[in-house]
């Protein structure tokens, strides 16, 4: 089980990578849903069972065959690729690279202060429906508010 | 079982979230854009459950729950933005959107 997390969190770091090295739309859109499934692995291993499979059904299944339906109806193609390729030159990436180096040190130094071990233990749906339709019942009241609002907005601005 | 130390989990979810903001700088694709922010979301959400694994609490996946409505919302806003813009400028490019005046 260690072992899997590990495995899955490299997995998802290098699909990561490769979804913002990515020229391919498409090709780009693929890396992005093995990185969510890899994460779903990690929070399996971690003991949120819930989590994961939601993970992989409205993250993976849902949200992103949206984004393949979208990239279907722009319709691109090749020269959007041929584009694409001459926007990311090596001058591009260096600043932001660097700025996210910086960032990334800090948190690495600001982690290594901790030293707590985590034994992965089941948390059940049980517990989390019951904290959901108990102290947090107006967060999932104002929840499914926002999804009404995202759902009237998205209508309306891809009306044409 | 074994146990995982905690920044292990924590330090995946500050790098997925790094590569994230990269991709946010880096690309000039709006879909592109816009993908890269689904990554820095779910690390936040990752980290919650590390946190709520650690804890064993099922507080941490409350969170994540509102995390993924947050996202859900998003992407749909975002993406009819970008049908909308595309219909309007013929073009994904954020360079050229940023000449826009309201």
């Amino acid at each position: 089980m260690i072992l899997l997390f590990y495995i899955a969190g490299a997995v998802a770091i290098i699909s990561t990578v490769c979804v913002i090295l990515q020229s391919n739309i498409t090709h780009a859109l693929i890396y992005l849903i093995l990185s969510l499934l890899a994460v779903a692995v990690v929070f399996y291993v971690l003991g949120a069972t819930f989590a994961a499979v939601l993970e992989a059904i409205v993250y993976a299944g849902a949200i992103m065959v949206l984004f393949l339906f979208v990239i279907m109806m722009l319709n691109l193609g090749k020269r959007s690729e041929d584009q694409e390729r001459s926007w990311s030159g090596v001058k591009v990436w260096v600043a932001p690279s660097v700025m996210a180096a910086i960032l990334l040190a800090q948190l690495l130094n600001v982690l290594s202060q901790y030293e707590y071990d985590l034994i992965p233990k089941e948390v059940s749906v049980l517990e989390v429906s019951a904290l959901l339709f108990g102290p947090y019942v107006l967060a999932v009241e104002l929840a499914s508010i926002l999804l009404l609002a995202g759902l009237v907005s998205a209508y309306h601005l891809a009306k044409k | 079982m074994q146990s995982i130390p905690i920044e292990h989990g924590l330090i995946l979810a500050g790098i997925l979230f790094v590569l994230g903001l990269l991709g946010v700088m880096t690309r000039r694709n709006i879909v592109f854009v816009l993908m890269s922010l689904e990554v820095m979301l779910n690390a936040g959400g990752l980290a919650f459950i590390v946190a709520s694994s650690r804890w064993g609490h099922a507080d941490g996946q409350v969170m994540f729950l509102m995390i993924l409505t947050l996202a859900a919302a998003e992407v749909a806003v975002g993406l009819g933005l970008i049908i909308q813009v595309y219909r309007r400028f013929h073009t994904v490019d954020i360079n050229v959107l940023s000449q826009m005046k309201g």
